[in-house]
């Protein structure tokens, strides 16, 4: 499925200070029964946004009405790591967040980010703290993917590094499969016939 | 001359289809395997695009995250998991996908059943919609979690674009001392490294005591290098894994067999070769481990206390702290010892194999679960449940007071009705202690198979070396 063409993205950031926000935190297993992938924002975070009588936790980031729907997320390191479950994603995107910055990220979730239009953002811990300041005072961020750059009121502006051809499907809205099988066919080909000569087991036995 | 090259560089170098402008590398993947939980939207963008399968025979596919593991009679109860299995039985029909039944004698979790088939080989790339992918690792396979629109991708192309990781070997040293199991110098390996100590490496396992390890316990092992942040772990084949897959109905047979060994035997880090970053672990130096708090890096041997914040010099790990013993429901200083448990769970992809089943038996025998104490045993695999009963282990079990249960991930991911309740306390031979991973508001203590038993003989976190 195409991903939705990303540009610039504007609005606020809700601060998480806290370091390995799994998948199960932003997304909890239970709600994987959901095969839909649209809808699933209001699970985002839900047991740290929710009481178990289903009451809103006082205090949480996410519940306070500034931050509720917050384009940008400013995590501690590690945010993400866990289990590989996409749902994670579409539930941020669900939320409205299209783009996290994080002192480091899960393999995985980073992975799906890209694959979904939303940007994860690799800075040193420094500047992560200090832009996580700057969210809490409800500072605007802009991720603008053009020009690599993100800018926060108060701030010179940060680039950031993204694989180039991620970002040119990404600002492009191309399908991954679909660019792959129309550009690397044929390599696709000769790979097959070539490991099927060197690793024959690997494929099903030729008729006698 | 040949490059010198890690084990990692090896099966890299020799699954690269095409090198991407921007730096990632197109590479082939041999396997892919599916589940009902995270394969649902990936088929739903094939059958969107109108796309086939390319080699569908490169495929299995299995239920065996949201399925119930009290009977495998009748339609499963609740509606969405049924829903799931039904979609996923559907899918595999309509795209002709090897499929394990969830009443047939293959089923399993995804990372028991690969191997236990012969799915999964030796200098291979494996994938699938699942972070303990990193199982496979330990044949000697280069294999990671991915999500469900990669899913699709590798379906329709059989490829992924991948950045080259990092590499970082571990080198294991010395001998494990009389019940400490992999498990425990993984979660020791955690508590050190941090949890995400491997970000952007790929750990290669290495060194003499690897080297005299079962596969049961190089998959433990490659199976929680996802905990320390590293999507791959890997163990380079020999006589060993040689051995555990000769005659498995998937695994090559005759002249193809002899011709596999033959390659596999070169997938090994050459002598000299570099990596990024090494760790050196001394085995007779660890104890049996304990999760205490909310990530797999906050553990701590058996005989030690829960951690006091006030002594944390460090602002983030003191606040870490502070949630984690909050959200565990523990106060500082507390030896782990004392603290009381109200569930035991002995399964999932870390440790529901039949060695894991055997260590759990060996410290039940002749005892009794503690009064409180609700304990399941969840066998890997239909297969494992199936050798376990031959064994007799299954009474050893159910005499003792444990549930014996059928197949799948159960209290590992809560996606059935195999899960705590707000509050309560649970020994798990699993890999996560997340917040809420066993239900919402349940505590997890990361352990193996024997201080699982242990616990659950006492009723509370206990030193299985006190037991035997």
């Amino acid at each position: 499925m195409p991903a939705q063409p990303f540009t610039t993205v504007t609005g606020v950031a809700a601060a998480m200070r806290e370091d390995n926000i799994d998948t199960d935190i932003i997304f909890p297993a239970r709600f994987l029964l959901i095969t839909a992938r649209a809808g699933l924002g209001r699970y985002a975070f839900h047991d740290r946004r929710f009481a178990a009588d289903g009451s809103e936790v006082p205090g949480y980031v996410l519940n306070a009405p500034a931050f509720g729907t917050p384009t940008v997320i400013v995590a501690g390191a590690n945010f993400g790591s866990g289990s590989s479950r996409e749902q994670a994603v579409w539930a941020l995107l669900g939320l409205g967040t299209r783009a996290v910055i994080s002192p480091s990220f899960g393999e995985i979730f980073q992975s799906n980010c890209l694959r979904n239009g939303i940007i994860p953002i690799v800075l040193p811990e420094a500047q992560v703290s200090a832009l996580q300041h700057l969210a809490e005072q409800g500072a605007t961020f802009t991720v603008d993917l053009e020009t690599q750059e993100l800018r926060v009121e108060g701030l010179q502006p940060v680039t950031f590094a993204i694989p180039a051809e991620r970002r040119l499907a990404l600002l492009n809205g191309w399908d991954e499969t679909d660019q792959i099988i129309n550009q690397y066919s044929a390599e696709i080909d000769s790979f097959e016939i070539r490991q099927r000569q060197t690793q024959p087991w690997l494929h099903a036995e030729e008729p006698a | 001359m040949t490059k010198i090259r890690t084990l990692y560089e090896k099966l890299w170098d020799s699954h690269v289809v095409a090198e991407l402008p921007g730096g990632d590398s197109l590479l082939y993947i041999d396997r892919q395997i599916l589940h009902e939980v995270s394969s649902p939207q990936a088929f739903v963008a094939m059958r969107d695009s109108g796309r086939q399968l390319r080699r569908p025979e490169t495929h299995i596919a299995v239920a065996d995250h949201a399925v119930p593991t009290r009977n495998r009679h009748g339609a499963i109860e609740d509606l969405q998991a049924r829903a799931q299995v039904a979609e996923l039985e559907t899918n595999v029909a309509e795209f002709s996908v090897p499929y394990a039944a969830l009443e047939g004698s293959e089923q399993g979790i995804v990372h028991v059943i690969g191997p236990e088939t012969g799915f999964t080989l030796p200098g291979t790339t494996i994938v699938c919609g699942d972070s303990h992918t990193t199982t496979h690792g330990a044949f000697g396979a280069l294999a990671f979690g991915i999500g469900a629109s990669e899913q699709g991708t590798v379906m329709a192309a059989q490829v992924l674009p991948q950045a080259r990781a990092k590499t970082m070997k571990v080198e294991l040293v010395g001998q494990l001392a009389p019940h400490v199991d992999a498990k425990d110098i993984a979660l020791a390996l955690i508590a050190r490294i941090g949890a995400h100590g491997a970000v952007g490496h790929a750990v290669e396992y290495a060194g003499p005591a690897v080297s005299a390890m079962s596969m049961a316990q190089r998959m433990t092992l490659c199976n929680m290098t996802i905990e320390a942040g590293s999507r791959i772990g890997i163990v380079a084949p020999d006589e060993t894994t040689f051995a555990y897959l000769k005659g498995r109905r998937l695994a090559p047979d005759g002249a193809r067999w002899d011709a596999a060994v033959t390659y596999w035997r070169t997938l090994a880090s050459d002598a000299g070769a570099t990596f990024d970053k090494t760790v050196t672990l001394d085995l007779a130096a660890i104890e049996p481990q304990v999760s205490w708090g909310t990530s797999p890096n906050q553990t701590l041997p058996i005989g030690a206390a829960v951690p006091d914040p006030a002594t944390i010099a460090d602002a983030t790990v003191r606040r870490e702290t502070e949630k984690a013993l909050a959200y565990m429901g523990l106060t500082p200083g507390q030896k782990l010892e004392d603290v009381a448990i109200d569930h035991v769970f002995i399964g999932s992809c870390t440790n529901g194999r039949i060695e894991d089943l055997r260590a759990a038996a060996a410290v039940v025998r002749g005892r009794k679960v503690a009064s409180g104490v609700k304990a399941i045993i969840v066998p890997g695999s239909a297969a494992t449940r199936a050798a376990a009963e031959g064994e007799g282990l299954d009474r050893v079990f159910t005499d003792a007071g444990f549930e014996w249960r059928f197949a799948g991930c159960s209290m590992c991911v809560a996606m059935n009705d195999d899960r705590l309740a707000p509050g309560q306390r649970c020994a798990s031979t699993s890999n996560r202690n997340f917040e809420g991973r066993q239900g919402a508001g349940g505590r997890t203590h990361l352990v193996s198979p024997a201080m699982a038993a242990a616990a659950a003989v006492t009723g509370h976190l206990a030193d299985v070396r006190k037991l035997v």
